[in-house]
């Protein structure tokens, strides 16, 4: 079960690790912690590794969104070389730790941050059979377990006795523990839709992607996995320009290099469960099912392939969002949150779970198809409902603003674009010198 | 499922290996030749005043909290939304009233102004 990657790489290279272990030992009980060891260092490894890749295409994509080039001198034409030429600095760098700081906090911090980025790929659905372990509580082993990332932000805030990087800390609490909440109800959707917990179960259940049931919920998902890898523009706990790098600022090197890695292995699960719990997975429309089914152990490959096309195009829109949107501030993201992120989450839940209640009861005739349908609808009608409330929030707080501002007000009633006011004129020179 | 366990137990040994190696290397590879101007702590020009282990505005605290409910309700939730399929439409009517009472509670932080950020 929890060796299946051996397995795949085995059915395509041919390997025979499992077999030739048992051959050996038979059934000793090592041959099960070899291969989960053999399965952890796949699993572990290879996002490692990947963050080479997707650092470079972060960089480049970014860069062309900007009419830049982008890397573009080591490793050939296109720079592919750029991020290993980076590690390598890295590597070579003085290692400079603060006199104030607190030891252990400052070192604990960079390795949580890789280690909870690491285990969350356990359960990650690569392809049919091939998971790192198929945990019935999958779901909530991945919120258990990300939910520690918050505490090493704060330990790297603490730890380094800097102001900035106490600052970042702190907003980083504030955000990731806002924005989990939306997070956990938004998964809580796709658990309801699919009565398991395993993230397995979450992609067989998905003949239809439940992205076509509840599309509300999916983008309330893809804004909170936003903000919990503090993405712009949501990257208030490292704004450059005002905390300087936020709670990293102290840290040189490569331990300043683990932050990176881990964050954009964060990145990468966080893309990889939007395509597992809202896109299908590995799933496309049963192909990788049809293939396996006719004897091709290479539809394990195709399913593999299938989700990294699918979290790469999820990727892909969290490049171009952070090319576009600019930072918001504090208060704007906490209120977005829980003024309007939290209760509508809430409403969708609710109506989910009763929903499919009425449906799976009353209505057993319509089909996978009619739920998805009647599912479809209700939260399009939720969604237009939350919008318009919004709307009409902005148009009282502009309201508001322009009861203060009567400059502002005139220049809405008039549909002018808002000028700022001249200055008036100095009248000094102008006026006559009193009379004695 | 004790293998499965086996899994994810040999994975929280095992990972600890992924950053300390590289720190290991680092250390290995570069300079380390430290003093004290160098060690000082990072301030925009200036030298820093005092240092950072302070009070913090209790603003941050109240986030934490109101957190706090709804991560409890995720764990009551999470058991619910599972067992979907063995539950009647009455569990799911009781289970919506638990949302209801939880939702009580934001609004409660919402109307005290507690989430107006100061």
């Amino acid at each position: 079960m929890s060796f299946n990657i051996v397995e795949f790489l085995s059915s395509i290279f041919d390997l025979t690790a499992g077999d030739y272990l048992a051959g050996v030992w038979g059934d000793a009980p090592w041959v099960s912690i070899v291969l989960d060891i053999i399965g952890i260092l796949l699993v572990a490894t290879i996002p490692l590794l990947a963050v080479f890749v997707v650092g470079w295409v972060e960089r480049k994509v970014l860069a062309r969104m900007q009419d830049r080039i982008g890397p573009n001198r080591v490793g050939g034409k296109y720079g592919l070389l750029q991020m290993v030429a980076d590690v390598v600095k890295m590597m070579t760098k003085e290692m400079i730790v603060p006199a104030g700081a607190d030891k252990v906090a400052y070192f604990i911090a960079p390795g949580l941050a890789v280690v909870t980025s690491a285990l969350l790929f356990a359960v990650l659905p690569f392809a049919p059979g091939v998971i790192g372990v198929d945990l019935n509580v999958g779901v909530f082993y991945i919120l258990a377990i990300s939910s520690v990332s918050v505490v090493a932000i704060l330990l790297a805030g603490w730890g380094s006795n800097n102001k900035y990087a106490l600052l970042g800390a702190f907003r980083a609490v504030a955000q990731l523990v806002s924005y989990e909440v939306p997070m956990i109800l938004s998964l809580l959707v796709p658990i309801i839709l699919a009565r398991s917990l395993s993230t397995m179960d979450l992609v067989e259940a998905q003949t239809i992607p439940f992205i076509v049931f509840v599309p509300i919920s999916a983008l309330i998902f893809f804004i909170s996995s936003l903000a919990e890898t503090g993405r712009s523009p949501f990257d208030l706990l490292e704004a450059e320009s005002e905390i300087v790098a936020g709670f990293h600022t102290e840290y040189t090197g490569m331990v300043f290099g683990l932050f990176m890695a881990g964050e954009y292995m964060a990145i990468m699960f966080m893309c990889g469960l939007f395509s597992t719990v809202y896109l299908g997975g590995y799933q496309l429309f049963g192909l990788e099912d049809w293939v396996l089914a006719n004897g091709f152990a290479i539809g394990r490959g195709l399913g593999l392939l299938i989700l990294l096309i699918k979290s790469s195009l999820v990727f892909f829109v969290f490049m171009w969002i952070r090319a576009t949107l600019p930072r918001f501030r504090i208060d704007q993201l906490l209120n977005f949150n829980w003024k309007f992120m939290v209760p509508l989450t809430l409403v969708i839940l609710l109506s989910v779970a009763l929903l499919d209640r009425v449906i799976v009861d009353y209505l057993p005739g319509v089909g996978e198809a009619g739920r998805a349908g009647i599912h479809f609808v209700v939260n399009m009608l939720i969604g237009v409902a939350g919008v318009e409330v919004l709307r009409r929030s902005a148009r009282r707080q502009r309201q508001h603003h322009n009861d203060l501002s009567p400059i502002l007000a005139i220049a809405e009633n008039e549909g002018d674009p808002i000028v700022v006011a001249e200055v008036e004129p100095a009248h000094d020179h102008h006026e006559p010198v009193p009379a004695h | 499922m004790q293998s499965e366990w086996q899994f994810i137990v040999l994975f929280v040994l095992l990972a600890p290996i992924f950053p300390v190696a590289p720190i290991l290397i680092n250390r290995l590879l570069g300079p380390h030749k430290p003093n004290p101007i160098k060690q000082q702590t990072y301030e925009c020009g200036v030298e820093t005043v005092g240092d950072a282990w302070v009070q913090f505005k209790v603003q941050y605290y109240i986030y934490a909290l109101v957190f706090v409910i709804f991560d409890i309700e995720a764990v009551f939730l999470f058991p619910i939304a599972a067992a979907y399929d063995n539950l009647g439409l009455f569990a799911v009517g009781a289970a919506v009233l638990f949302i209801f009472l939880l939702a009580d509670g934001l609004l409660y932080a919402w109307g005290r102004g507690v989430l107006e950020w100061i």
